[in-house]
């Protein structure tokens, strides 16, 4: 099956600091679902960097929608961002504007025309329950309605690829449940969806979802989903 | 290629509003102004510098030292010579008025040789050496003097100031610049958070680029002209109230062509501020990443 991504010997630090990646060798299958787990300071949320384009390997070669893009130029990467929907821990919505301009950001940026915004931004904020939070700005919503906003905008283009950091971290359960609803949603729709989370409840509850795990930087693979998975602990010399 | 000047609302929205409090537009109309003013300047300074070049491009001086008696065969010497259009002498009255200024009583006495003088014009290829001959065969000390050789050292401090004025229209023009950048940069910084969104989800450079850019040709249109609004006050409450002034420069104006750049100059301002902050909004994103 094809890959939607695909990482090879990639690794990564900050600076001159110690490499916080190291080795990965995985690739993420068009249309699957991911849990992306593994404990505090692990690499994870620098990963996700990585596959949403927002940090460049130090070394190793990464491939986004069958192209190399490794040494890809500046300018060449935000076709390929536009086709990743990115929901972040912190949300990152603008703040000065109402849910609807967030939400309608992606279209604008993809260069939409004023008529072609209203109708997807009104079905989608009805899609995650905010149709009547069209105009209200983000300090004036709770944390899970900021959530879904931030889920609204991340998937209003149809992206190929939603990346989501530790999205249920600011929820109730309840609220969880539901934005976990919206993810197998879009997965099921074809988007390869990577979700960077702690809650091994929301990953049991998950059905056919694989599983990649992080651990000091490296990763180790529980459910044989890497290329080159790392060989078990007992036969290492 | 102005569709970034035409922003949607939308697009105006991402920058939020509360910017118009920025100091950008007052430091460009400080100097906008002050550009203004020192153009006009130097435009009326070569102006004048034209008109009096042009009064005196074909004025010459026939100095006789001691040749008062014989002033009328000069004068008829002067006068009949080809190429002279006109010619008059300085009465030997005239003349002893101004001695009187350096030699007191003295310059009435009839035994002080007073020089003679005569002005004339002469046509573009008068033969000069011959009429000063002509004037030298009846007074032997009679010498030919360019009145644009005595007035020679102010034309050339008129040049000089009129390239002075043109040096500070430029550097006003570098420090307006400056300044745009300056604000330019904090700009970035102040918006830096919705640049990371708007990268994120796709934008290019140039989208981003463009919603700094429409900002900076805003405040540097609104500065410019207002800058140049009061300018222009100044300049005519100047001319209209100062008729002295127009007197001691030889009545020397701004004409149309003058005006015509004075106009321009706001809006080269403003095209130049533009430029300049669009480069640095673009050199300082092309850091990142």
């Amino acid at each position: 099956m094809a890959a939607v991504a695909e990482f090879d010997s990639v690794g990564l630090r900050y600076g001159t600091g110690a490499e916080v990646l190291r080795d990965l060798d995985f690739r993420l299958r068009t249309g699957a679902f991911y849990f992306l787990t593994g404990p505090s300071g692990a690499g994870k949320t620098s990963l996700l960097k990585l596959l949403y384009l927002a940090q460049r390997p130090t070394r190793g070669r990464i491939s986004l929608f069958g192209e190399e893009l490794t040494g890809a130029s500046r300018d060449a990467l935000p076709p390929f961002r536009r086709r990743i929907g990115v929901v972040f821990q912190d949300f990152r919505l603008i703040r000065h504007m109402s849910a609807f301009d967030n939400v309608a950001l992606p279209l604008r940026v993809a260069g939409a025309a004023d008529e072609d915004v209203e109708g997807p931004v009104r079905e989608m904020l009805a899609w995650v329950g905010l149709a009547d939070r069209a105009s209200a700005r983000p300090p004036t919503l709770s944390g899970g309605e900021q959530q879904r906003v931030a889920i609204a905008r991340a998937v209003i283009n149809r992206p190929e690829l939603l990346v989501a950091d530790e999205p249920t971290g600011n929820v109730d359960a309840d609220m969880a449940n539901r934005l976990m609803g919206l993810f197998t949603a879009l997965n099921r729709l074809g988007t390869t969806v990577v979700v960077a989370t702690h809650d091994i409840g929301l990953i049991n509850a998950t059905a056919g979802a694989q599983l990649i795990r992080l651990e000091n930087g490296t990763l180790v693979d529980p459910t044989g989903s890497l290329k080159n998975p790392p060989r078990p602990a007992k036969s290492q010399p | 290629m102005l569709r970034w000047l035409f922003a949607s609302p939308p697009d105006r929205r991402l920058l939020g509003a509360g910017s118009r409090r920025a100091p950008t537009p007052w430091v460009i109309a400080i100097m906008s102004f002050s550009i203004m003013l020192i153009a006009a300047t130097g435009l009326a300074l070569a102006n004048t510098a034209g008109v009096l070049s042009r009064a005196i491009e074909a004025r010459y001086a026939l100095e006789v030292p001691a040749g008062g008696n014989s002033l009328d065969e000069l004068l008829n010497a002067v006068r009949t010579s080809p190429g002279v259009t006109s010619a008059e002498s300085v009465p030997e009255s005239q003349m002893r008025q101004t001695l009187e200024k350096w030699l007191g009583p003295a310059a009435e006495s009839s035994e002080l040789p007073v020089p003679a003088l005569i002005n004339f014009d002469a046509a573009p290829g008068a033969d000069l050496d011959a009429i000063q001959k002509r004037a030298q065969a009846i007074s032997p000390g009679a010498r030919i003097a360019a009145h644009r050789d005595s007035v020679a050292p102010l034309l050339h401090s008129l040049t000089l100031l009129q390239w002075v004025a043109f040096g500070l229209v430029l550097l006003l023009s570098a420090a307006a610049t400056a300044a745009v950048v300056l604000a330019a940069r904090g700009a970035l910084d102040t918006h830096r958070f919705t640049i990371d969104v708007m990268h994120g989800i796709g934008a290019t450079d140039l989208q981003v680029t463009h919603l700094f850019q429409r900002k900076i040709a805003i405040d540097s249109f609104i500065g410019s002209i207002g800058g140049a609004v009061a300018a222009a006050i100044v300049l005519l409450l100047l001319t209209t109230g100062a008729s002295f002034a127009g007197e001691l420069t030889g009545g020397a104006t701004l004409g149309l062509g003058d005006l015509a750049i004075l106009a321009l100059l706001p809006l080269a301002l403003t095209a130049l501020a533009t430029w300049v902050g669009r480069t640095a909004v673009l050199r300082a994103l092309r850091e990142d990443l």
